[in-house]
C-alpha cells in the first residue's frame, strides 16, 4: 500500500511559505488597479481558487479514467479526494466572486453573465458526486459508476470553458487571454505566486486527505486481522471508496 | 523597525471590507476543513487505542493460557489457537 504522507511536511513548508509570499506581493507590492482600485486585490485570490478547481475537476476525471482502465481502485479514491477538494476550492472562488462582484458591479450574482452561470453548473452538477455516489451500495458498482460520471463531467469542464470563452456578450473581466494577459509586471507577478500557492495547497490538502483515508483504511484491515471478521462490525454506507 | 512599519498603508476606507471578506473566507474554508480533519484524526486515535488495548488482551490471554492448560494436565501447543497475525503475537510486538 502506498504511503502517502511521504514528503508532506516539506511540502507542507513550501505552501504555507508560498501562501504567505504571495499574501505579502498582494499587499505590499502589487500597484492598485487604475480603474478598479483595491477591489482589484481579490482578484489574486478568487481566479486562482477558480483555475485550480476547474484544473482539480479534470484532474478527477483523469484519474477516474486510470480507474477504469486498470480496475484500481486506489486510482478511484484519489479521484474521489481530487473532486472533494476541487468541490470546496470552487465553493471558495464562487464567493469569493460573488464579493467581488458585490463590490464592483453593485450585485452579488448577475444571472445573464455566462462565466458565473457555467461555473454554478459545474459546481451544481459536482456537487450531485457525492451523493451519487452514496447512493450505490455496492463498492464495486459505486467506484465504477462514479469514474463514468468523473470523466463526462471531466470532459464537460474545458467544454464549457471553451464555450463561455466564445460567449459575444459579458461583462466579467478578461484578464489571461492568449495573446499574453493584460497584466503589468508586478500585477502578473504576484498572479503568478498566487497561483503557484493556491496550487500547492490543493496538492498539499489532497496528500494529506490520501495520507488521512489510507491510514483508515489499514486500520480497519489490521482491526480485521488482529480480532478476525466476526468481531468487526460491517463498514458503514458511505460515499467515499472502499478499499 | 518592524516590516509592517515600513510598508505602505493599505487603502481600506471603501473597499476594504470587501477584500478583508474575500480572504476572510479563503481562510475560514481553510480552517473548516483543517477542523475536520483534526476531528477525523482524533476518532482515528482512539480507534488505535482501542486496537492496541484489543491486542495487550490478547497477548495476555496467549500467555496466561498455557499455564492453566499444563495444571490441567493438557497440552497446550495442541489446544492453542493459532495467532491471526503473523509475527504479532509475541509479547511486546506491536503490529503497528
Amino acid at each position: 500500500m502506498p504511503t502517502y504522507g511521504k514528503g508532506l511536511r516539506g511540502l507542507s513548508i513550501i505552501t504555507l511559505t508560498t501562501v504567505v509570499a504571495a499574501l505579502a506581493l498582494v499587499f505590499f507590492y502589487a500597484p492598485l488597479d487604475a480603474n478598479q482600485g483595491f477591489i482589484q486585490k481579490i482578484f489574486y485570490i478568487h481566479v486562482p481558487l477558480a483555475i485550480v478547481s476547474l484544473c482539480g475537476f479534470v484532474f478527477g476525471g483523469i484519474l477516474a479514467v486510470m480507474h477504469l482502465r486498470t480496475g484500481d481502485r486506489r486510482y478511484d479514491m484519489r479521484s474521489y479526494v481530487a473532486i472533494h477538494m476541487s468541490l470546496i476550492f470552487g465553493v471558495g472562488g464562487l464567493i469569493t466572486g460573488s464579493i467581488w462582484a458585490r463590490a464592483s458591479w453593485g450585485h452579488w450574482w448577475v444571472w445573464n453573465e455566462p462565466t458565473l452561470v457555467s461555473y454554478l453548473i459545474v459546481l451544481l452538477m459536482y456537487a450531485t458526486y457525492t451523493p451519487f455516489r452514496f447512493s450505490i451500495e455496492d463498492p464495486e458498482r459505486q467506484g465504477r459508476y462514479a469514474s463514468v460520471f468523473a470523466i463526462v463531467a471531466g470532459a464537460f469542464v474545458p467544454l464549457n470553458f471553451l464555450a463561455v470563452r466564445l460567449a459575444q456578450q459579458y461583462v466579467h473581466p478578461r484578464v489571461l487571454t492568449l495573446s499574453g494577459g493584460n497584466l503589468p509586471g508586478p500585477m502578473a507577478l504576484t498572479f503568478y505566486v498566487s497561483l503557484l500557492g493556491v496550487t500547492l495547497l490543493f496538492v498539499t490538502l489532497w496528500k494529506y486527505e490520501m495520507a488521512a483515508k489510507n491510514t483508515r483504511i489499514q486500520m480497519r484491515s489490521l482491526r480485521r486481522r488482529l480480532l478476525g471478521d466476526d468481531e468487526i462490525r460491517p463498514p458503514q454506507r458511505s460515499a467515499a471508496p472502499s478499499l | 523597525m518592524t516590516v509592517l512599519g515600513i510598508a505602505p498603508a493599505l487603502p481600506l476606507h471603501a473597499a476594504g471590507k470587501y477584500v478583508a471578506g474575500a480572504y476572510v473566507v479563503f481562510v475560514l474554508l481553510i480552517l473548516i476543513y483543517v477542523t475536520i480533519m483534526a476531528v477525523r484524526l482524533g476518532r482515528m486515535e482512539r480507534q488505535l487505542v482501542e486496537l492496541n488495548r484489543d491486542l495487550a488482551r490478547r497477548d495476555e490471554t496467549m500467555t496466561t493460557d498455557p499455564e492453566r492448560e499444563r495444571d490441567a494436565g493438557g497440552d497446550p501447543d495442541a489446544r492453542r489457537e493459532p495467532a491471526p497475525m503473523s509475527g504479532a503475537g509475541r509479547p511486546g510486538d506491536s503490529p503497528l
